[in-house]
């Protein structure tokens, strides 16, 4: 559990960092929180030759306001995500989730960006991400470019980013009014990753129909979904006994190739899938009034 | 003030005193084996085999040696011109240990090569670059399987993979018992492997003077002497030549009572090279390179009349060792064959041990050592027989108690048991959880479709040494010693070696009770066999019966000496003089007395004639058998329908360990266990796949306990001295572990009773409830 020899830089802005990270190209690796990255360096499966370290670029961090729409900028941690006013306000499924990851230590160091970045199959964020339609701006040195979230991830630790480019903001559009969220996780009982996480945003519209409803999953595949089938036959329906139970259970056939580990079953993912999609849809439309 | 018990009138004795130990570990002044920095210190490193079974065809280690800081590198074969293999345990055959792997890999993990660096960065990198050519072998990973004819086999000198087939234990006519009884109930069991996992892992500092012969170690140990007895063995120097101190210690749990074959390599690396040798264990390392603990398969059967009287009791263990067997290994084993019969009187029993030779890491001493296993079966099996005759739980244990009237009892297993109220700590418990009001609470929770359940455990521990263990006489004795200064000051040195177990502490509150000095005037040695001359260990909850019973011991002859230089100094009978708050004077006559100080400067300044001079008492104190211990734990857990999930409502603990010295280090033992029984009952197992690959080799994969799992555990007592201790005391540090598996696991168990389950082993994961229920709904 020692790393192998690395270089380390610290830029002061995204211009340096995207030079660095040209100049370096596939050796080297951005380090944002470090609590994925940094593991795997112990256990010397990743052996990165220069560590690009985010942390003392100022204008990757925070949360503000443009026109409606949230941005958080990448290195903002999720503890400070999890904390954050306007995203309790606004997103609550996504302070909710922020909030469950790993401990306090890992919060007050792992970022969203990071998280979103590495991709990994069983964090939180992907689902909520894509329950929130998030944008997700990438830079590089030939310019930005602004990604939807339900594109960005490709597979297991892999997502759009190119050798030279990096997530600096995630947007989140705003929501309609009669809209609630929730967050339902089964948490892997020894890493505390999700087993499946389940991100839910409901719209109700004046007869208490769905206007529309989105479901992100996670850690029930190899990357995050979207459970669309759920989703519709949701939509134009009042919420009631028989239909929630009927989007649960599409929700869980929503996912095409379950994991399957010691930890659980093809079968029971699916399974915890229909669960919490039901629990998380139950709580949204209880918030949504 | 005591509550309760012989210390009723105890100024010190029954106190909860906050540990003296903490604030030096709170505040990270305290120094661990990674703390500790040499001059000249080498990094040692080990190169470790990815396969659970193969031949090493070669090792070169030519491109580590080539990098720059590599100081030297050594094979198994080389090692072995050196470093000869541990000598194996007194009176049991088993297979060889080697210092690093000759010939064959028989586990993962298993070190086949060692690199000694400038710095660890280096030493890693050196690892890394040493390559091993194995050609793999079949492997075997299951207990069971191992012992088929078909299976690979693991040593030559093993056929069978059987290291030893145990002679049945117990007694009574068995065949007898079970023709004649009206009901049986079978049940194969179950404890899984855990990993130990302590907070902080092992480590060694070895250094070494060539030109005096002095060979020094700092290693992460609970029982230095027993490793500087090992060491000497091994090395061929005198003794007194070795020094082995233990740091402060983030826990062991019994899994550092062993030594390992890094911790003598490292010794003597630093003999051939001249040089301090360190070596710290990753985390990655100890899931494979320290011992696990339990590893049981268990064939049981209860026989009983239909009145619920026990008549018989057969089991049929075998213990999945791993591929040798390390210090502590045999004696655990001892531990469940014995233990079984529980707190019950069982007429006749016949247990088998069959300990099978397995592609895995040894199994060895892990708090509670075999007696959470025997617990563990026979309160499952009592819940089984109970069910089967329609009998309440409560009301078939209380029939089968072990009387208090019955004690000293010898068991049908050949223990004698100290002392003992099974009942009333049965009582107490339901009292204080009111048992009345937790059914009623149950029942409107079913009643209103929930899975909750409640489950009991009645559980005995034994605690110290057994003689009639393989091994165990070496440890039935313990040392102490006291010196009181010129100035007053009050030293105690003790063999014990404390780990968390707050020494300190108690053992001052002891030798303050005795002396009537203030705590904070006594100092305590121990953990440095240069400075305490003796001494066994802490482990198998022996410090305070063993190094307890050794200084009060040695406490009391201090305090007759003392009593007579007072007696002549204020012209009083000795009789007649009392300790206290600083002073020795006649019984209600505290202005007649003298100062403590003053008596202590006397015994080495013209002590009265006949006396020697100086104040100093030393005691080697002979275990006058195994103590006894006991409880009765309740829990109430709620099973999530849809995920599996358990919540444990609550926790109900009651526990007899005699008089209790702290009560706060008491109730810290019983939570921490109870913290640990929780996690195997719930959480914890190391999980091999048929290969003998590990799957659950990170805290990514390998489960823990968290706060946010417990319940408030409500723990109270009842006090049965030991008549076999001088202070009636009885040992507390592996009853939480005990008692809580069997209590967790039943109330799972009645939570799922809807379902039909009858019995399911721990780890009571969500995913296995989930299935079980599932199976159960289709059944």
């Amino acid at each position: 559990m020692v790393p192998a020899e690395f270089g380390y830089v610290a830029p002061r802005t995204i211009t340096e960092a995207l030079a660095l990270l040209e100049r370096y190209g596939d050796s080297a690796r951005l380090l944002a929180g470090g609590h994925s990255l940094i593991p795997l360096m112990k256990l010397r499966l990743a052996m990165p030759s220069m560590l690009i370290d985010l942390g003392e670029i100022t204008e990757l961090r925070g949360i503000r306001d443009d026109s409606g729409t949230l941005v958080i900028g990448a290195t903002t941690t999720h503890a400070t995500v999890a904390a954050n006013e306007l995203v309790r306000a606004r997103y609550p499924v996504l302070a909710e989730a922020a909030g469950q990851i790993g401990d306090v230590q890992v919060r007050n160091r792992g970022t969203i960006g990071g998280s979103l970045a590495h991709a990994d199959p069983a964090a939180d964020l992907p689902a909520v991400m894509l329950a929130l339609d998030a944008q997700l701006n990438i830079c590089s040195p030939a310019g930005a470019r602004l990604v939807a979230a339900r594109s960005f991830f490709e597979g297991m630790f892999t997502t759009q980013l190119a050798a030279t480019e990096m997530l600096t903001e995630i947007r989140l559009p705003p929501l309609p009014a009669r809209t609630g969220t929730a967050y339902q996780k089964a948490a892997n009982l020894a890493s505390g990753y999700a087993i499946v996480g389940v991100a839910v945003v409901v719209t109700l519209d004046s007869d208490g129909a769905v206007a529309a409803a989105r479901i992100g999953v996670t850690g029930a595949g190899a990357q995050p979904v979207r459970a669309t089938t759920a989703e519709a036959a949701l939509a134009g329906r009042v919420p009631g006994e028989a239909n929630l139970s009927m989007a649960a259970s599409a929700a869980g056939h929503d996912i095409e190739d379950p994991l399957d580990d010691m930890h659980a079953s093809a079968d029971y993912r699916r399974h915890l899938v229909a669960v919490h999609t039901r629990r998380a849809l139950e709580r949204a439309i209880a918030a949504a009034g | 003030m005591a509550e309760t018990g012989p210390f009723l009138h105890a100024r010190w004795l029954g106190t909860p005193v906050k540990r003296r130990e903490d604030p030096k570990l709170l505040t990270g002044s305290a120094t661990f084996i990674d703390d500790i920095t040499l001059p000249g210190m080498l990094h040692l490193s080990f190169v470790r085999s990815p396969y659970a079974h193969a031949v090493i065809r070669g090792i070169d280690v030519a491109p580590a040696l080539a990098l720059p800081g590599v100081v030297a590198a050594v094979t198994g074969e080389e090692a072995a011109d050196f470093a000869p293999a541990f000598p194996p345990n007194p009176g049991y055959r088993q297979p060889p240990r080697y210092l690093l792997a000759r010939e064959k890999v028989r586990k993962v993990g298993e070190a086949v090569a060692a690199v000694l660096a400038e710095d660890r960065y280096r030493a890693a990198d050196a690892v890394e670059a040493v390559t091993v050519d194995y050609d793999p072998l079949p492997a075997v990973a299951d207990p069971e399987a191992a012992l088929k004819p078909d299976a690979p086999q693991l040593w030559d000198d093993f056929p069978g993979n059987a290291i030893v087939l145990e002679a049945p234990h117990g007694g009574g006519d068995v065949d007898a018992a079970f023709a004649a009884a009206d009901v049986v109930v079978r049940q194969r069991m179950t404890c899984a492997r855990l990993a130990p996992s302590a907070i902080e892992t092992r480590g060694v500092v070895a250094a070494y003077e060539p030109w005096s012969r002095q060979l020094t170690v700092h290693a992460t140990t609970q029982a230095p002497h027993r490793m500087r007895g090992l060491l000497a063995e091994l090395t061929g120097l005198p003794e007194g030549n070795i020094r082995v101190i233990a740091p402060e210690m983030g826990g062991g749990f019994g899994a550092k009572g062993n030594v390992y074959h890094e911790e003598a390599l490292a010794c003597f690396l630093a003999m051939r090279l001249g040089r301090p040798v360190k070596w710290i264990e990753s985390r990655s390392e100890a899931f494979t390179g320290t011992n696990h603990g339990r590893g049981q398969v268990a064939y049981i059967e209860l026989a009983a009349r239909r009145d619920g009287t026990l008549l018989g009791l057969k089991l049929d263990i075998i213990a999945d060792l791993g591929h040798t067997c390390d210090l502590s290994t045999a004696g655990l084993h001892g531990n469940t064959v014995r233990l079984v019969t529980n707190c019950y009187a069982v007429p006749a029993a016949r247990v088998m041990l069959t300990e099978a030779l397995t592609n895995k890491t040894p199994t060895a001493a892990y708090r509670g050592a075999g007696r959470p296993e025997a617990v563990y079966f026979m309160e499952r099996a009592m819940d089984l027989l109970a069910a089967e005759l329609g009998m309440d739980p409560i009301t078939l244990r209380r029939k089968n108690f072990i009387p208090p009237e019955a004690f000293p009892y010898r068991t049908i297993t050949g223990l004698t048991y100290d002392s003992g109220n099974y009942a009333g700590a049965l009582d107490a418990v339901l009292d204080q959880a009111d048992y009345e009001g937790m059914v009623r609470e149950r029942d409107a929770a079913r009643a209103a479709g929930r899975l909750v359940g409640i489950g009991l455990s009645c559980y005995v521990e034994s605690c110290g040494p057994a003689a009639a263990n393989r091994g165990g006489g070496a440890a039935a004795w313990e040392y102490g010693a006291v010196r009181v200064n010129r100035t007053g000051a009050v030293e105690l040195l003790t063999g014990i070696s404390a780990h968390g177990q707050g020494h300190e502490t108690t053992l001052s509150q002891l030798a303050a009770e005795v002396l009537g000095v203030d705590p904070e005037t006594v100092t305590l040695h121990e953990r440095d066999t240069a400075v305490v001359s003796q001494g066994v260990g802490t482990f198998g909850s022996r410090s305070m019966i063993m190094g307890g019973s050794a200084l009060y011991v040695a406490l009391r002859a201090i305090e007759a000496k003392m009593r007579r230089i007072a007696a002549a100094v204020t012209e009083t009978p000795a009789e007649d003089l009392v300790f206290g708050d600083g002073r020795i004077f006649p019984d209600g006559a505290p202005e007649r007395g003298v100062p403590f100080a003053q008596v202590a400067a006397r015994a080495y300044a013209n002590p009265p004639a006949g006396e020697e001079p100086g104040l100093e008492a030393q005691h080697f104190y002979a275990s006058q058998g195994m103590t006894f211990p006991f409880g009765a734990y309740l829990v109430m857990a709620e099973v999530d329908r849809e995920t599996g999930a358990v919540t444990l409502l609550r926790f109900e603990g009651v526990d007899d360990c005699g008089p209790v010295i702290n009560p706060l280090i008491v109730a810290g033992q019983v939570h921490g266990g109870i913290a640990q029984g929780l996690g195997q009952a719930l959480f914890e197992e190391v999980v091999y796949d048929e290969g003998g690959q590990l799957l659950s080799g990170t805290f990514m994969d390998y489960a823990m306990p968290r706060a946010e799992h417990f319940p408030t555990l409500r723990i109270g007592h009842t006090v049965t001295p030991s008549p076999i201790t001088p202070l009636g005391l009885k040992g507390v540090g592996e009853a939480g572990t005990i008692g809580s598996v069997p209590a967790i696991v039943s109330a799972v168990m009645d939570a799922l009773s809807p379902f039909g389950i009858r019995h399911l082993d721990p780890p009571l994961t969500p995913l296995k409830l989930w299935q079980a229920m599932n199976e159960g709904v289709r059944g």
